[in-house]
């Protein structure tokens, strides 16, 4: 299944894109409505971007009375991707969503201040409030992101979104000033890549859970490294800012690989777990 | 609107200079040129994300865009060579209306741009440039009878009462003609990765609030 990565598209803006996909996943949405941060906030780097949006969302009493039901209307699974402050703030979203596909917790945005409570403590709190699939969103920031993986396997989460953006930083070549406003930003794009694959293969080795792994897919070669570290779904970010197109053209490239190459790659993550077995003990 | 720009691969037919800008002309392929003031994505060769770049000229079956080497990426796109093929997606954002009674061009530096295609549109109106030295303003020769003036001259200090103004060039130069001429059609810039409203990175203060530029400008009328 292709997904686009949260915050890197806008359904309603461009639904031609949105439905080359098997399911939309919304921009980050928090109790109250946010403007995000103030302007500058995208800077190109070797390989990738920053960005420092800031969470820009229209709050949960928008999103449920007018973007909801207009993304309903594109027909797709709808995947809502849930941010906050506290447990709390994440918890009551969760109560107020019903018949969406999924919900993805982003438990790990580098541009806003982080809640308090761990990522298993918010995934417990979410899990208490609804049936519906739980995927955590996890950054490969943390040392040990397997045993976060664990962690919030253990509270009740379906599944893992693998990886959000790392904190970065660009500086303007002539002023040696940062280029974003707020100083730092998220990297991603493909120099992100390799984070995201050791991240996925450590996390399906330690919980089995399904993953959606992202970070810096490109093409139809990427997508098939993502399920041989263990990804059963795979979303798209950057990509779609340089290739509106990316999500047909990735899938082309896929019904033109080897089918060797798939089968494969079906069976690298049963064999990498057995590997993983072997250099860890 | 929702976003319907296309995307295609086009041959490069042309790289001119004009005084210290280069005009990189494409094969318009599938494209439509759009209207005057709307804006294009270009592949710059060797980067990752494109450039957005408004439409200069509109020559039969082409499509010109002037380019101030100011960065990597539109170093990359002046360093292009006829036959080189780049991704461009477009026409995108909103342009200029063009049912105005007293139309005048005020264009800054490099926002003179989108002007040449917005004066064939408009069957010529006046138009007042300006520029930093006298090497930039070789660049008016795009708008062959317009009143130039150069630093420390300001568009500005021309006479601008009683026209309509559809304006593009530095913010500072924008601002002012905000601040003074409430109904005039300026064209902002900001950096964007997408052009298509996906990104969210070229947030503008717009009526208060920040907006995407691509989705609600890049022209926006002064309130």
């Amino acid at each position: 299944m292709l997904l686009n990565a949260s915050g890197c598209l806008d359904a309603v803006a461009a639904p031609e894109v949105a439905k080359q996909l098997d399911g939309f996943v919304t921009k980050t949405i928090t109790p109250l409505p946010r403007e995000g941060n103030a302007p500058t906030r995208i800077a190109e780097t070797a390989h990738g971007m920053l960005n420092s949006i800031g969470l820009a969302n229209p709050g949960r009493e928008r999103f449920l009375a007018e973007q909801l039901p207009r993304l309903r209307e594109l027909g797709l699974p709808l995947w809502v991707s849930v941010g906050g402050f506290c447990a709390h703030d994440y918890a009551e979203t969760c109560a107020a969503l019903e018949d969406v596909e999924a919900i993805e917790l982003n438990l790990s945005c580098p541009n806003v201040d982080e809640a308090a409570e761990s990522a298993a403590e918010i995934v417990s709190a979410c899990r208490s409030e609804t049936r519906l699939p739980l995927y955590a969103k996890l950054s490969a920031a943390h040392p040990d992101v397997a045993a976060v993986a664990l962690a919030v396997a253990g509270a009740g989460a379906d599944g893992l979104s693998l990886v959000n953006t790392l904190r970065g930083l660009a500086l303007d070549a002539r002023t040696m000033r940062p280029v974003l406003s707020r100083g730092t930003g998220g990297l991603s794009g493909p120099s992100l890549k390799p984070v995201a694959l050791a991240a996925v293969y450590a996390c399906y080795a330690a919980t089995q859970l399904p993953i959606v792994g992202m970070g810096g897919v490109t093409n139809g070669n990427d997508v098939v490294e993502m399920h041989a570290c263990g990804a059963r779904h795979v979303a798209l970010g950057t990509v779609l800012f340089s290739d509106p197109d990316a999500p047909s053209r990735i899938r082309a490239e896929l019904a033109e690989l080897d089918a060797d190459t798939a089968f494969a790659a079906a069976h690298v993550a049963e064999k990498s777990l057995e590997l993983r077995a072997k250099v860890v003990v | 609107m929702p976003f319907r720009g296309r995307r295609e691969r086009l041959g490069v037919v042309a790289v001119e200079p004009v005084g210290l800008y280069t005009l990189v002309r494409l094969e318009r392929g599938g494209l439509a040129p759009g209207a005057p003031g709307q804006f294009f994505m270009l592949e710059a060769p060797g980067r990752l994300l494109p450039r957005p770049l408004s439409l200069c000229l509109a020559p039969p079956r082409e499509l010109a865009f002037l380019v101030d080497p100011i960065g990597p990426g539109t170093e990359a796109l002046c360093g292009l060579e006829p036959g080189d093929r780049i991704h461009v997606l477009g026409p995108l954002g909103a342009g200029y209306r063009l049912d105005v009674e007293r139309p005048l061009l005020v264009g800054g530096g490099i926002g003179i741009a989108p002007l040449p295609y917005l004066a064939e549109a408009l069957r010529y109106p006046p138009a007042v440039l300006g520029f930093r030295t006298e090497l930039h303003a070789e660049a008016a020769a795009l708008l062959p009878r317009a009143e130039v003036v150069v630093d420390p001259v300001l568009v500005t200090d021309c006479e601008l009462a009683g026209f309509d103004l559809l304006a593009c060039g530095p913010e500072p130069m924008l601002q002012a003609l905000a601040e003074r001429f409430p109904g005039a059609q300026l064209a902002w810039e900001a950096p964007m990765a997408c052009g298509y409203g996906a990104c969210y990175g070229c947030a503008v203060e717009i009526d208060g609030e920040l907006k995407r530029l691509c989705v609600e400008g890049p022209v926006l009328v002064a309130a």
